[in-house]
């Protein structure tokens, strides 16, 4: 379970979160959408702990991600991120970039951690790729992979921050494919989306950002049918 | 014009002898160059230092390695020196003057290549639960390796080049030096230093082609 | 306190070096940026083949010991009777020594510019020589700049070696004095403190431009 209570944060003089409440359970899809600039985005690198906060708390298992006694880096074996941009290590192979944190992190065998890879990798579709280096894939193929690289550490929860942003339009669907094949398999999931009939079809609950404030959550039939917040119409019409 | 006879034969003669000069000056480079890349990431380190001790000896270092002429820094180590009682050998004098100059601009280098990489590369690896220092080594180092690669192999080809200045203070036993001794004793400068500046060609010819070769090899993507 | 024998008129002789090494450095960045251009516009548009023997002697003199440059074309001179001064001499071997870095930067400042950009000026009715001076220099500059404040910097640097053919320019005059006055440490910092106020501020100058540039674009 993921509980995010009353967080602030402030990149200097800009506060960009102002006091977010949201809990995510095991096994619930939670899309966030809204404008650029809404601090959706920013949530997310809080949860795992790559920005600090300013006030709150947030909690992953119970365990307080900013606590100074947390361990980090053992705690962000639980999370896995991927980012809008795909951030792959171009100096590695596929195969190479989704077993290196599962053996220099979790301590697996080369053997142990290259079957894992291999599941993952052809779960996303890319058996075929594992000795090719990224530069040589498309942007849907390099994300897919970090895909499989955040999986191969066995994670609790994925959270997913705007994947689909960076890619052509025609690479977007299946990119989306894999994140909603993984929500169907049970996988706790945060995902700020611009993908509008991902978030409809996909989650268990939409939240809209708005100006650092979680203006509205609710099912999506609420959220994209019937919307109690004027600025949640607004911009969903801005939107379609 | 032209009255002169070119005797290359008696230059060719000497080729057993310059080639071992030509030992000598890979020694030297080879030398001024890893002692070099040492203290030029010992040099970036402190650079990027907070205390002001560590930064600013480095700060000085790589600015006058890099804005004075690299004969003034064999000067400095030869002559200069000598004020404090110190007399390096023109070996060791000329060893040090082009490690310094090395030093200088490698450490440019590698700060260069570090921030070439972007920081989501460092946040990606965070973020999959390696610490700073593991993140540090498994991802920024060998992406830094291969950025710096090639103008570390252009400072090889400067610091082969450079060790020709050690004939200003005396230096007798790399391939200038030779040159220049069977010069004073023959006088056939012209052939002599022709094939020693082919000699030089070659060596630098042949030093990118390894490192285009290792590069190839190494990195593959 | 610090005793000395450097009298003023050892100091005036030093800034005399300093002279001379300025307008060798002069001579040599001139025609050497003269030909450079013209290298490096020929490179860009005439076919490498028809360019490799010059490519080939530019490289030469990359990858020779400016030194040993020195020695051939004064050795050279003195075969063929030109009677060239070392002062001469120098300038020649330095102009196209900084020819052959000239080039490449040039070279690689005009392949800079994207063909689009040459292609939508050629595509306003511009003719070549229109798109040459109107968008293609002024574009190649911002990217050529400040390589070539490197490369005259560094030519100032190397030409310290002209004193091995017996002009006395900083360097060579430091160490007269050196020779004389049995002070090496002092003199040489003298000497060298001259050479880095000609070379840092510029140096600086240029990675400034360099950055504003790159923010720019």
């Amino acid at each position: 379970m993921i509980e995010i209570e009353n967080v602030h944060k402030s990149f200097g003089a800009l506060e960009v979160l102002k006091g977010i409440n949201l809990t995510v359970d095991k096994g619930e899809v939670v899309s966030v959408i809204g404008g650029s600039g809404s601090g959706k985005s920013t949530l997310l690198t809080c949860i795992n702990g790559l920005e600090p906060i300013n006030s709150g708390r947030i909690l992953v298992d119970g365990i307080e991600v900013h606590a100074k006694t947390t361990d980090l880096n053992k705690l962000r074996r639980k999370i896995g991120i991927v980012f809008q941009q795909f951030n792959a290590f171009p100096h590695l192979t596929v195969l190479e970039n989704v077993t290196l944190a599962p053996r220099k992190v979790k301590g697996l065998s080369r053997q142990e951690a290259e079957e894992i890879a291999v599941k993952h990798l052809t779960h996303v579709g890319l058996a075929e790729k594992l000795n090719v280096y990224p530069g040589r894939l498309s942007g849907g193929q390099q994300q897919r992979m970090a895909i499989a690289r955040a999986l191969a550490m066995s994670p609790d929860y994925m959270l997913f921050d705007e994947v689909t942003s960076a890619l052509d339009p025609q690479l977007v669907g299946e990119v989306l494919d894999t994140l909603k094949m993984l929500a169907d398999e049970g996988m706790t999931m945060i995902c700020v989306t611009h993908e509008m009939s991902f978030a409809r079809d996909v989650s268990n609950r939409v939240a809209f950002f708005h100006k650092g404030v979680m203006a509205e959550i609710g099912p999506p039939e609420q959220i994209f049918g019937n919307a109690q917040h004027e600025e949640t119409r607004k911009f969903l019409s801005s939107v379609r | 014009m032209f009255e002169y006879t070119f005797q290359w034969r008696q230059a060719f003669r000497a080729l057993p002898q310059m080639l071992d000069g030509a030992l000598v000056t890979m020694q030297i480079a080879v030398l001024s160059m890893v002692i070099g890349v040492t203290i030029a990431v010992l040099l970036a380190v402190a650079r990027n230092a907070h205390s002001p001790w560590l930064r600013w000896p480095a700060t000085a270092w790589v600015e006058v390695a890099r804005n004075t002429p690299a004969l003034f820094q064999i000067y400095m180590a030869h002559f200069g020196l000598g004020s404090f009682g110190i007399y390096l050998s023109p070996y060791v004098a000329l060893l040090a003057g082009i490690t310094f100059n090395n030093a200088g601009y490698l450490c440019e280098t590698f700060r260069g290549a570090l921030r070439a990489i972007p920081a989501t590369q460092v946040r990606a690896g965070r973020s999959l639960g390696m610490g700073q220092v593991m993140a540090f080594r498994l991802i920024v180092v060998p992406q830094m390796f291969r950025i710096a690669f090639l103008p570390t192999t252009n400072q090889m080809v400067w610091a082969i080049l450079m060790t020709s200045l050690g004939v200003t203070v005396g230096m007798s036993t790399d391939l200038t030096g030779v040159t220049q001794d069977l010069n004073a004793r023959t006088f056939r400068t012209f052939e002599l230093f022709a094939l020693a500046g082919a000699l030089y060609y070659c060596i630098a010819k042949a030093v990118m082609f390894a490192a285009r070769l290792a590069a190839w090899r190494l990195f593959r993507y | 306190m610090f005793d000395t024998a450097l009298s003023f008129n050892d100091l005036l002789f030093l800034l005399k070096g300093a002279g001379v090494t300025l307008s060798v450095t002069a001579f040599a960045v001139v025609g050497g940026t003269a030909l450079g251009l013209l290298f490096g516009v020929l490179r860009s548009h005439v076919s490498p083949w028809v360019m490799l023997p010059l490519t080939f002697v530019l490289d030469v003199f990359r990858s020779v010991p400016l030194l040993i440059q020195l020695i051939l074309a004064n050795a050279f001179q003195a075969i063929a009777g030109l009677q060239f001064s070392p002062f001469v001499t120098s300038c020649i071997v330095l102009a196209l020594y900084t020819s052959a870095y000239c080039t490449e930067i040039v070279r690689g400042a005009i392949e800079a510019v994207p063909p689009v950009t040459r292609r939508a000026a050629r595509s306003l009715g511009l003719t070549w020589g229109q798109d040459m001076t109107q968008i293609v220099f002024p574009m190649a500059l911002r990217v050529g700049l400040p390589s070539w404040i490197g490369l005259t910097l560094g030519v100032m640097k190397d030409s310290a070696l002209v004193l091995w053919l017996g002009i006395i320019e900083l360097l060579r005059a430091s160490q007269i004095l050196v020779t004389r006055l049995q002070e090496p440490m002092f003199i040489l910092l003298i000497a060298g403190a001259i050479y880095f106020a000609l070379s840092f501020p510029i140096a600086r100058l240029g990675g400034r431009l360099e950055k504003r540039w790159q923010e720019n674009d």
